[in-house]
């Protein structure tokens, strides 16, 4: 299992639009991936989960991902928070 | 758990016989001061100047007795052990029936930037009010992947991987006259001891599901208010699980399997998906079945019993006509 902390940094949250994004990749891997923010654990393949997290801008998340491919997930979604989910 | 401050316990959105009543008179600046114990203390004993023991991490009650010995205190003069009194951190100090307090004391709290809260309840009737609201905020939550429906009256928690078809499965309950009460993140606090009650993770958000292939819908609005519920005890576990044809599935259901959460125990069935399973009606029989045990009837179990009564007398039958024959 491995787990990394990653930071909200496009300005509108996570709204809709970014929560499908990480459901998309996070779909993509067979390693069980959860979010965990104020002590609140949801799993990163649920697109209500996500949203219900109410991520806005700053706040931390700490991904967790347990699996064969558990690298490569945690990469993936770390990316696209790097990336701002392509948003400013 | 995150923390619970004065200012939370104000904030609370209580209704009806819930109701707090509470509004703040003075000590504002203390608002922000944390409550740690769910529990209230009755200071008399304190303002009599005995502190071993003291319970200064509790909300401090100031009813008709309190108040009047407040009052008593300050006609004579002895207010230094109020100021024992503010020397700890109180987390707020409260009177009931709408009395107010008394001038000294009032200053005493200000300066030492104590919470100063009223209500217009009687002491008893409040503080078991506040009891009950203490123990929802400090109950032990857990939020869990799946949906909660209300199905027959049985609050239904379904579980299972993402893509299984929970929420689908939920939606034709709905569809069927059942209730919704949280899609995906379902909220659960322990209360009592023994009741888990399931809400939506976020009531901000209502009553929202996605569908694969839909997106996002909202159930109030396809659906309208009767389709919803704020609130449900979990009364049935049920875990939806890809058909594993190397599995063995419970055939008779003459056991019962428990799941744990939270402490708690609930009845937990494990229902195998495929293609020409209807998950819905399953799930409405398994909440009747429910229904049926809170009875005291356990169709299993009686149909073996009328198994085992049935062989016995073909028994006695069959050793009767046998006897017959010899003799």
């Amino acid at each position: 299992m491995i787990e990394r902390d990653v930071t909200v940094t496009n300005r509108a949250g996570i709204h809709a639009r970014p929560a499908a994004l990480i459901v998309q990749t996070a779909g993509k891997y067979d390693s069980k991936i959860m979010f965990q923010k104020d002590g609140e654990e949801i799993n990163a393949k649920s697109i209500m989960g996500i949203i219900t997290l109410g991520a806005a801008y700053n706040s931390v998340i700490s991904i967790r991902a347990e699996g064969s491919d558990e690298q490569e997930a945690i990469d993936a979604l770390a990316t696209l928070f790097d990336n701002r989910f392509e948003e400013d | 758990m995150k923390s619970f401050t004065v200012l939370d316990l104000l904030d609370l959105d209580l209704k009806e016989h819930d109701a707090l009543d509470l509004h703040c008179i003075g000590g504002r600046p203390g608002l922000t001061r944390e409550i740690r114990v769910p529990d209230i203390n009755r200071p008399g004993l304190a303002l009599s100047g005995f502190f071993d023991s003291f319970g200064d991490d509790r909300i401090q009650l100031f009813g008709r007795g309190e108040t009047a010995f407040l009052r008593k205190l300050e006609e004579t003069g002895n207010t230094e052990v109020l100021e024992l009194f503010f020397r700890y951190q109180l987390p707020c100090v409260l009177f009931t029936h709408g009395l107010d307090p008394t001038p000294r004391f009032f200053e005493m709290a200000e300066s030492s930037q104590c919470p100063v809260l009223k209500t217009d309840l009687a002491s008893s009737e409040f503080s078991s009010r506040l009891m009950r609201a203490l123990s929802n905020v400090f109950a032990s939550v857990e939020t869990i992947h799946g949906v909660l429906a209300e199905v027959f009256g049985i609050g239904v928690l379904i579980l299972g991987d993402s893509g299984v078809g929970k929420s689908e499965t939920a939606l034709e309950l709905v569809e069927r006259g059942h209730r919704l009460v949280a899609d995906d993140a379902v909220e659960i606090r322990c209360i009592a001891g023994n009741i888990l009650l399931g809400q939506g993770a976020n009531k901000a958000l209502g009553h929202h599901m996605e569908i694969r292939g839909l997106g996002i819908i909202n159930i109030t609005h396809l659906f309208g208010v009767g389709a919803i519920r704020q609130s449900k005890q979990i009364q049935l576990v049920v875990e939806l699980e890809y058909w594993d044809s190397n599995k063995q599935y419970d055939r008779i259901g003459a056991e019962e399997n428990y799941k744990e959460i939270l402490g708690v125990k609930v009845p937990v069935l494990e229902i195998p998906v495929k293609a020409g399973r209807n998950i819905p009606i399953i799930i409405e029989t398994a909440a009747r079945n429910e229904r049926l045990k809170k009875m005291g009837y356990y169709s299993a179990r009686e149909f073996n019993q009328s198994v085992l009564k049935w062989l016995e007398s073909e028994n006695a039958r069959s050793t009767y006509f046998r006897n017959r024959h010899e003799g």
